[in-house]
């Protein structure tokens, strides 16, 4: 059971109120028609899928509503921080935001 | 090896069962390999064996970081069936079924098959219509498939709440009567057994910390233990750590890992005696034949290699079946495990070639891959012998992810998550 950090609620809530929504920093390819097959695909489907440290979408279903990332070890499964979104993992804090 | 069976039963009780013969090997490994194969677990296992018997490829080792079958194998709800909705993967693990059905006799050891039937239940309309059609294409691939009504289902399963004032009412399912269960560990030994008696080395404590490639091509495994190993062709079945292994070969896979959680309650006396699975509610249940209740539903949705989850999902678990049989609802746990699936996106496996010359994958599995351990190893070693995927695997290349040709099952066929 994990303790997220909402920067935007400012709280440490519980894992529940939250979704996991995948891998962070998925950039979508920039010219996308003419993207060839392999890199359409390797942008939908292929992943890095770290075992170690992991920046990650969650989303504050149930408070904000809110989507941010958070640097999560996939094996220890500690929590580094959370950071909003157009910040950086470097960001990443488990305190500190006005609520 | 020793053959097993009554008569030998008998006569070892004979000498107090004292002289029993060690049921594989535990050899060192040789500096060369004409097949490796990295994990062993069921499939790893299941596939080391058909090469030595099917493909008479006996020069192999398999090298496992752990125990034999102590990852996923170990870790699931033994469930086996194959209504599966889109052809292709219909018939491979219809392939996979033909398989168990004889695999005791096979394998000259107790994997404990028990076709005691699967239900898939259905709790909304669209459920049904959409119960309908897999049953249509089940019996269209010649798979055992019948749909029922609210009746059909109460009769097979009188314990369990077909009320329709319940918040999800059960208004029928599909049920494969060739489904049930097996020993998971029995599958595992029993092929580690087989493939030991047919020359496979079988490597334990045997961690691979890299793929060696020269010019593209994969040609052996270094490992923290013996150091490098060669092989002439390498096959990963890996389930969870797919990942990772990809990443020492220098490519990425669609696939991505979670942790699946399980559990079994106290034993208690035989109460059910079929599989129910649900995917509206979400949750499936079966009683072993120790009589425990296993238990098991969807996996943690963040990423995880930690063998553990969250509480909440166990809770949830436990909310469907208490939905489906409130007559469980004192039950007693007894213990609670995760696995770690390797999920794809379209909840079908990768059954392929890799971008790395002989280097191939068998993985993506997910929350599915006990029911296939036969039918896995039986087309992953024709893939190894033959260096390339018979008719069955060809629809499960891991480019599949690159033309669109996705086996998409996700949610058509009883694949809950």
């Amino acid at each position: 059971m994990f303790r997220i950090y909402c920067p935007y609620c400012g709280e440490l809530r519980e894992e529940e109120e939250f979704h996991p929504k995948g891998p962070a920093h998925l950039a979508r390819p920039a010219d996308p028609d003419n993207c060839t097959d392999e890199q359409w695909g390797d942008f939908l489907y292929f992943r890095d899928n770290p075992r170690g440290l992991h920046n990650e979408l969650w989303v504050h279903a149930l408070g904000c509503r809110k989507f941010f990332n958070v640097t999560r070890d996939t094996q220890t499964y500690l929590i580094k921080g959370s950071y909003r979104l157009g910040e950086s993992p470097d960001q990443a804090r488990t305190s500190g935001d006005q609520a | 090896m020793q053959r097993y069976s009554g008569f030998g039963l008998l006569r070892h009780a004979m000498s107090h069962h004292e002289n029993w013969q060690r049921v594989w090997r535990n050899p060192k490994p040789k500096k060369q390999y004409d097949v490796i194969i990295v994990g062993g677990g069921g499939h790893g296992l299941a596939t080391a064996y058909y090469l030595a018997k099917v493909h008479n490829i006996t020069n192999v080792a398999v090298i496992e970081k752990g125990y034999l079958g102590g990852g996923n194998t170990a870790r699931n709800t033994t469930i086996v069936r194959s209504n599966y909705l889109w052809d292709e993967s219909a018939l491979l693990y219809e392939h996979a079924m033909k398989l168990w059905e004889g695999l005791s006799q096979d394998l000259n050891y107790n994997v404990m098959f028990s076709q005691r039937g699967v239900l898939n239940l259905g709790h909304t309309l669209q459920d049904m219509r959409d119960i309908e059609r897999r049953v249509n294409a089940n019996r269209l691939n010649g798979i055992d498939s019948v749909a029922l009504d609210t009746q059909g289902v109460q009769e097979i399963v009188p314990i369990m709440d077909c009320t329709t004032s319940r918040r999800y009412p059960i208004l029928g399912a599909s049920w494969q009567p060739r489904a049930g269960v097996a020993r998971h560990d029995a599958v595992a030994w029993g092929y580690a057994r087989a493939a030991d008696a047919l020359g496979v080395d079988l490597i334990q404590q045997c961690e691979v910390t890299d793929i060696l490639t020269e010019d593209g091509a994969a040609t052996g495994v270094m490992t923290k233990e013996y150091g490098a190993i060669k092989g002439d062709r390498i096959g990963c079945v890996v389930a969870g750590n797919s990942g990772v292994l990809a990443k020492m070969a220098g490519f990425r896979l669609p696939i991505e890992s979670h942790p699946l959680q399980a559990l079994v309650s106290e034993p208690i006396r035989p109460i059910l005696d079929t599989v129910v699975m649900s995917n509206q509610v979400h949750g499936y249940i079966s009683q072993s034949d120790k009589g425990d209740l296993v238990i098991g539903a969807g996996i943690d949705g963040y990423n995880g290699y930690g063998q553990r989850g969250s509480y909440s999902t166990i809770e949830h678990t436990l909310q469907a079946i208490v939905e489906l049989f409130p007559i469980f609802s004192r039950v007693r746990m007894n213990r609670q495990w995760g696995g770690i699936v390797d999920t794809t996106p379209d909840a079908c496996p990768i059954i392929s070639d890799t971008p790395v010359e002989n280097l191939f994958f068998n993985c993506g599995w997910g929350t599915g891959g006990f029911k296939a351990t036969p039918g896995s190893g039986h087309v992953f070693a024709q893939t190894l012998a033959k260096g390339k995927a018979s008719e069955l695997a060809k629809p499960f290349s891991m480019f599949r992810f690159h033309t669109g040709a996705l086996v998409d099952e996700h949610g058509a066929a009883g694949v809950a998550h």
